[in-house]
């Protein structure tokens, strides 16, 4: 299975250098053991832009859909065989990077 | 006919989560299980009476319960799902059924998953392990039937798509999944104990047989865990003073007050046993290990020796410091130093313990004892007002009357 990580954040852009330094010996430790799939960081919720294509006209809105006192600050895409494998890895992740996460599994793609 | 519904009544008590539990394993998906399963029982209320009791009630059950699964799955199915469906049934591993690999061990860890909510976990353990009803799990916890019903699908539905997985975890997280699982039991158990609510009795039977007929599972299943021992232990001495526990006005009894002759001395028996087996196995006891001998300690000989719960509690404070053990602690060093000493204990948790009844209670009987009746009244309204359970406010009313 795969799972999106979100990372939980109340500030932007806050990630210190030991964090970085931790994120990347935790990512090293996913890539071998194969649970890596994608991970990056966001930039700050105030410099999205939400579209609406449906119409005729495409509409542009500045600003993020949700307004939250919380949201994602960066986020990880992980495979493991099942939800506590990824629990155990990402507590790990959560240490690594100082931040609460959030697990959430990706719907498996039509058979 | 007497007979046939004593079979299907015990067979359901016995049999229902080994069925759940069988059949999740080898269709991966507590819903057919738990549909199946309680197709085969209706199958079997139908089948008994008019073809008799077939010799092993259990696996014609399961043998039951897997075709009504197959028929579901066929009938459902679009093709492909349906091969997918075949392969898994002439897929199935056979795993050596060692105590630890029950498959209704699995279904415990399942049902009690941290990942899930607190409630969620409780109503499907009620569910998929004790084989109560929605309708009954609803009424245990004062909801609609609609609102449990979602609250159990909602659960279910979360296992599937996160990937929640059926088995027992690995060494090195069985402890705290064990302790997981326990909470459950002991939130069912105390539910049943001291229930909650207006219009609910005092103490609730159900609910407290249910929890000790779970943790017996869990015991059989697991018989070197000290802390399921303890727990066990636990729930038996508490149970055992049932019948002396609320008087008839339905007022609570404290302890001291009891008639023990109304306790039940085999359970009593049974619960001493198991903190005597924890005591000779020389381990450091754990949490529950500790409150199940201090409860052996309250139903050992004519009268409580304060000495050793004050000494059982400076153990288990020194495990859990949480304010509820020290409040408790604070309890029995009065009534081993008296009064005064166990008022400053309490006047410290003030902070943390505001808005629970059992700290107000407490404090209120102290201040009588020590004559400084105004503020026990004040303690006395206090714990009233936050109480939930009837037979206490019975009690604590009367209490308060009874210095006025």
């Amino acid at each position: 299975m795969q799972y999106l990580i979100n990372v939980i954040d109340h500030r932007s852009e806050s990630g210190t250098a030991a964090e970085r330094a931790a994120i990347d010996v935790f990512n090293e430790k996913l890539i071998a053991g194969g649970n890596w799939v994608f991970a990056a960081g966001l930039a700050d919720p105030t410099t999205s832009t939400v579209i609406d294509g449906r119409g005729d006209e495409p509409v542009f809105t500045d600003g993020p859909f949700i307004e939250a006192k919380e949201w994602a600050a960066g986020f990880w895409i992980i495979e493991a065989p099942d939800l506590d494998v990824a629990l155990a890895l990402m507590t790990e992740g959560s240490k690594a990077c100082n931040r609460r996460l959030e697990v959430r599994p990706l719907l498996a793609p039509p058979a | 006919m007497s007979d046939i519904r004593e079979a299907l009544t015990r067979a359901h008590r016995e049999e229902w989560a080994r069925v759940v539990a069988t059949l999740a394993k080898r269709f991966g998906n507590l819903d057919t299980a738990e549909d199946a399963a309680a197709e085969a029982f209706m199958t079997a209320t139908e089948r008994w009476p008019r073809d008799g009791i077939p010799p092993n009630p259990g696996a014609w059950l399961t043998t039951t319960a897997t075709r009504k699964a197959i028929d579901r799955i066929r009938r459902e199915s679009s093709r492909d799902a349906r091969q997918r469906g075949a392969e898994l049934l002439y897929d199935i591993e056979t795993e050596p059924v060692g105590a630890i690999d029950d498959d209704r061990l699995r279904l415990l860890f399942i049902c009690c998953h941290p990942a899930l909510a607190m409630d969620a976990r409780v109503a499907l353990t009620l569910r998929m392990v004790g084989g109560l009803t929605v309708t009954e799990i609803a009424k245990a916890f004062l909801v609609q039937d609609t609102t449990m019903g979602a609250r159990i699908t909602r659960a279910k539905t979360k296992i599937a798509t996160a990937g929640i997985p059926y088995r027992v975890p690995d060494t090195k997280d069985l402890p705290r999944r064990v302790s997981g699982v326990l909470a459950v039991l002991f939130l069912i158990f105390n539910e049943g104990y001291l229930a909650t609510g207006p219009h609910t009795p005092p103490i609730r039977e159900d609910l407290t047989a249910e929890a000790i007929r779970l943790t017996r599972l869990l015991h059989q299943l697991l018989l070197d865990d000290g802390e399921v021992t303890g727990m066990l232990g636990l729930m038996l001495l508490t149970d055992a003073r049932r019948s002396a526990r609320v008087s008839s006005q339905d007022a609570l009894v404290p302890l001291a007050q009891q008639d023990r002759q109304l306790w039940d001395a085999a359970l009593i028996a049974e619960g001493h046993a198991l903190v005597r087996e924890r005591l000779a196995s020389g381990v450091a006891p754990g949490r529950y290990q500790l409150l199940a001998a201090i409860n052996a300690v309250h139903t050992d000989g004519d009268a409580t020796d304060w000495t050793q719960v004050v000494a059982l509690y400076d153990q288990l404070v020194r495990l859990d410091g949480s304010p509820i053990v020290r409040l408790n602690r604070a309890i029995a060093v009065s009534e081993h130093d008296g009064a005064e000493e166990g008022l400053v204990l309490i006047d410290e948790l003030g902070s943390d313990l505001a808005e629970y009844h059992a700290y107000h209670a407490a404090r209120a009987k102290l201040l009588r004892r020590l004559g400084r009746d105004a503020a026990s009244r004040e303690a006395y309204d206090a714990a009233i007002k936050l109480a939930g359970n009837t037979a206490e406010i019975a009690y604590l009313s009367a209490q308060r009357e009874s210095q006025d």
